[in-house]
């Protein structure tokens, strides 16, 4: 089956995101100072062949673990469609 | 006579220079394509500065898995001599053949200017023709070099003596000495044996008089007269 899977990789708490903070000044600058802890990340949508959902999930995992993330610095959600 | 491989993967563009100091210093210089599967018996290998696969997903992600990096790897692994260059530095971290990762500059610009940096560590394959405590200028130019690691790597590496550059604050100028934001003001750092090295600022730019300074020739100096006296593979 193919399976959709969407990846956000996040920065991790507590590490500066300067993108975050440039995001965040800006919007205060249009008027939303409602808005804050702003932190920019990336979202990663790929079609896997896999056996099941659950598979389709442990082979993104891996791909978050060996690629699409850096464990040091980034955590990652995996969200399996169908 | 030394012979230093320096890898070109797509989208390097620090190599010309680098080759060039690699032969100033009195080594013997060899360009390598990043589909190789040997280090065509360099001595050592140099992963240049530039934007390798246009810094796209991370900073030195996708050239990790480049085919010349399992001999980069084996070569490491070895005992070999190792040295990453700005992109060649995001690339060992993201090889994990050094720890930590390499961030935005705090301040989101791309810094291209010239940095002060301390010598801390004599004993690597690239600083034994320098003093430590020396304070050297030379260029960086990133948008990506803030060094950071969790508190438990940032110890080892500062009680191993692992840091091998600092930024330091230069002399009658206002701007800030740490230009990226990097933890503990680091500029580069080693593995334990001081034979993979890898820093920020460029040396291979400021190696000929002829450009106002030499200032990172030694680097190059250092690593060529190493690899005379100890020979393959350390």
């Amino acid at each position: 089956m193919t399976v959709h899977v969407h990846i956000r990789v996040m920065p991790r708490p507590g590490l500066l995101d300067p993108q975050g903070q440039a995001v965040e000044h800006a919007l205060l600058s249009l008027g939303f100072a409602a808005a804050t802890g702003v932190r920019v990340g990336k979202a990663i949508e790929l079609a896997l062949e896999a056996e099941s959902p659950a598979a389709a999930e442990a082979m993104a995992r891996t791909m978050c673990e060996r690629l699409l993330a850096n464990p040091v610095t980034e955590d990652f959600v995996i969200e399996v469609g169908s | 006579m030394a012979r230093v491989a320096v890898v070109r993967f797509p989208g390097s563009n620090c190599e010309a220079e680098t080759l060039t100091a690699i032969e100033r210093a009195g080594g013997e210089s060899v360009l390598l394509d990043y589909r190789a599967t040997t280090l065509d018996g360099a001595d050592a290998v140099i992963l240049p500065g530039g934007f390798s696969y246009g810094d796209y997903l991370r900073s030195g992600a996708i050239a990790r898995f480049a085919p010349v990096m399992q001999a980069v790897r084996e070569h490491a692994e070895a005992g070999g001599a190792v040295l990453g260059i700005c992109n060649g530095f995001q690339v060992l971290c993201e090889a994990h053949l050094l720890p930590g990762a390499l961030l935005r500059n705090a301040a989101q610009r791309f810094l291209s200017r010239p940095v002060d940096v301390r010598i801390e560590r004599r004993d690597t394959i690239c600083t034994t023709d320098y003093t430590v405590g020396d304070v050297i200028r030379i260029p960086i130019a990133h948008g990506e070099g803030r060094f950071v690691a969790d508190a438990e790597t940032l110890a080892v590496l500062e009680g191993e003596g692992r840091i091998v550059l600092r930024y330091v604050a230069v002399p009658g100028s206002d701007a800030a000495h740490n230009p990226n934001g990097s933890a503990n003001d680091i500029a580069g750092i080693c593995n334990a044996a001081g034979t993979v090295v890898g820093f920020m600022p460029h040396p291979e730019r400021l190696a000929d008089v002829a450009l106002g300074s030499d200032a990172g020739h030694r680097f190059f100096t250092s690593l060529i007269g190493r690899l005379a006296t100890t020979g393959v593979a350390a």
